[in-house]
């Protein structure tokens, strides 16, 4: 089983892309997948978490996420306030949405041993391609292309089956962005 | 065959909801239940369900309208949680002692003081005595199944009690899975339309939620006992007859999970049998005869199971996400009466209160509770009521 651990703030769309992936997971790649925010109210800027569990047999774990394969930061700012490595698994993959390169995390305690850490400026593609500041998309995209979690048709295909219409194609297409930047090893 | 979908258990109850083709919903929302009440009124809205949806001022007008459209014969659906089930408390009786098969679902969460939003067990328990059958969930798929089936106990004539059907608030109810959502005409196949004599009829006036003084209110009661009897009955078959359309059974009012040569067995009642289940394949795995029970109904409590089962096992554990004050958890205590309604038990038997206002009951803490199970077995002295993953 594959268990990720999306950080955000409240409005940032984490938990959104938590379930987009499980939503892929499950129906468009043949797999089980779970998906669940922190619970409980939702507070606006405070920073709060999304969960995915995928499997290639039916989940009945209803426990909380204490260990996982992979980190999704959509906000970097969370690193001064959050433990973001807190049960990552020796082998386990880090995405931070910053401008700056990933040897620059690579200094902070306990991250020189992550496996592999990755970092894209997905601010800056939002701001570019969907005018504003909402990453959780773009993030969800560099995450898959450095993982391999579920196919991109299947990420497309939870946006097309969940999100409306007005949204659909800019969201697909800075999926595919972030997805083809880190596929191509073009992040820094 | 029916349509995969990624859905949260709120969400999954209720497209259940939606296919049982209630004609009034009454609901006030509460945290967690009101997503559940949202999607019911924008089935309405989409007009994918043409029940109507009262907007009431509170929990208890909220069962007070369903009591008054379930008299006029309709099928009525509504849902609350914690302090708004506590305040419907009131209408429960009203609505089980006329015996107005009305379904309900509790997104299950704790109660105050102090003030919390979280699940555990606490409101459904303070509603034992309600004369509502009260089915417990594991997974959104079993919330929607458990929906659709729920109207069909509740309106057989020969039980005609309203069902509580009670998803673990968040760990459930906010938790998304996937989920098989099935065909319309599958489920009118399964339950047909309700129609009852127990309503007001103008051509057959009747009196109901009437006054019955001492002379047969004793009679009355026993009605109300011998239903939840052939409840007991009736929630196996109609499982099984759903498993038979659907391909999915709950193994009616209790689910035995790798018993066979167990020595020590745990009782483990909605979301968390689940997580159970992860533990005692790793248990198996390395060769402990761990062993889980997922009670399914609690009211009605299947006694005669849990007596036939004294002594088979070493040790059984029982987990409760709530507590009796000056007493042990609620489950426990029925289970341990069904146990010694022989006379004698012959199996060392433990509590386990866990997952109070929220904490997260985890695979270690059932581990733990597997590890309490093995001491007994060995001999060994344990406290019979335990908190499990307190801080100190």
């Amino acid at each position: 089983m594959k268990e990720i651990r999306w950080h955000g703030r409240g409005g940032n769309g984490g938990f959104t892309s938590a379930r987009l992936l499980g939503y892929a997971a499950a129906l468009h790649c043949g797999k089980y997948a779970q998906a669940f925010p922190s619970f409980g109210p939702e507070r606006r800027g405070a920073p709060v978490l999304g969960f995915t569990r995928i499997d290639s047999t039916p989940i009945t774990d209803h426990s909380q996420v204490y260990a996982c394969d992979c980190v999704i930061v959509l906000d970097e700012t969370l690193l001064d306030v959050t433990d973001i490595l807190e049960g990552l698994k020796e082998d386990g993959a880090v995405f931070i949405n910053s401008a700056k390169p990933a040897a620059e995390f690579r200094k902070r305690p306990g991250f020189d041993k992550v496996r592999q850490l990755v970092t894209i400026d997905a601010t800056a593609i939002a701001l570019q391609e969907l005018g504003a500041n909402i990453v959780n998309t773009i993030m969800m995209g560099a995450a898959v292309g450095g993982t391999d979690l579920v196919t991109l048709e299947s990420l497309e295909a939870a946006i097309d089956g969940s999100m409306s219409k007005a949204l659909r194609e800019k969201n697909k297409k800075v999926t595919r962005m972030a997805y083809e930047m880190v596929k191509g090893g073009k992040t820094k | 065959m029916g349509t995969k979908a990624f859905l949260s258990a709120n969400e999954a109850a209720a497209h259940g909801v939606r296919l049982a083709r209630p004609q009034v919903i009454a609901a006030y929302p509460i945290t967690p239940q009101t997503t559940l009440v949202e999607k019911l009124a924008d089935f309405i809205a989409d007009g994918q369900s043409d029940a109507r949806y009262m907007m009431v001022e509170s929990e208890h007008s909220a069962m007070a309208a369903s009591l008054g459209a379930s008299m006029m014969g309709a099928r009525v659906f509504t849902a609350s949680s914690s302090q708004g089930l506590l305040y419907m408390c009131e209408m429960l009786s009203y609505v089980s002692g006329a015996r107005h098969p009305i379904v309900m679902a509790d997104a299950n969460r704790s109660t105050a003081t102090p003030w919390n939003i979280y699940g555990d067990h606490r409101d459904a328990m303070a509603m034992r005595d309600s004369g509502f059958v009260q089915i417990y969930v594991e997974s959104g798929q079993e919330a929607l199944d458990t929906m659709i089936q729920a109207y069909k106990l509740a309106e057989d004539p020969t039980v005609m009690l309203p069902v509580m059907v009670n998803l673990d608030g968040f760990t459930l109810t906010h938790t998304y899975d996937l989920v098989e959502i099935p065909d319309q005409e599958d489920v009118d196949r399964f339950l047909p339309p309700f129609v009852t004599s127990n309503k007001l009829d103008l051509a057959d006036p009747k009196v109901l939620c009437g006054t019955i003084g001492p002379a047969l209110h004793t009679e009355g009661r026993i009605q109300q006992c011998q239903a939840f009897e052939t409840a007991k009955k009736k929630i196996a078959e109609i499982d099984a007859e759903y498993a038979k359309l659907f391909g999915r059974s709950y193994h009616g009012m209790y689910e035995e999970y790798r018993c066979e040569g167990a020595e020590q067995v745990l009782v483990v009642t909605g979301s968390a049998a689940g997580t159970a289940r992860v533990v005692v394949d790793e248990l198996r795995e390395q060769g402990r005869k761990a062993g889980m029970i997922k009670l399914r109904s609690f009211r009605p409590f299947p006694k005669e199971f849990f007596a036939s089962i004294a002594g088979r096992y070493k040790a059984l554990g029982v987990t409760d996400k709530s507590i009796s004050f000056g007493y042990d958890g609620t489950i426990y205590s029925d289970v341990t009466s069904s146990l010694y309604s022989g006379g004698q038990c012959g199996t060392k038997t433990a509590n386990f209160i866990c997952g109070l206002g929220g904490r997260d009951v985890s695979k270690d803490h059932i581990l733990e509770m597997f590890d309490i199970l093995r001491n007994l077995s060995d001999g060994k002295c344990e406290d019979e009521v335990q908190f499990i993953g307190k801080r100190w």
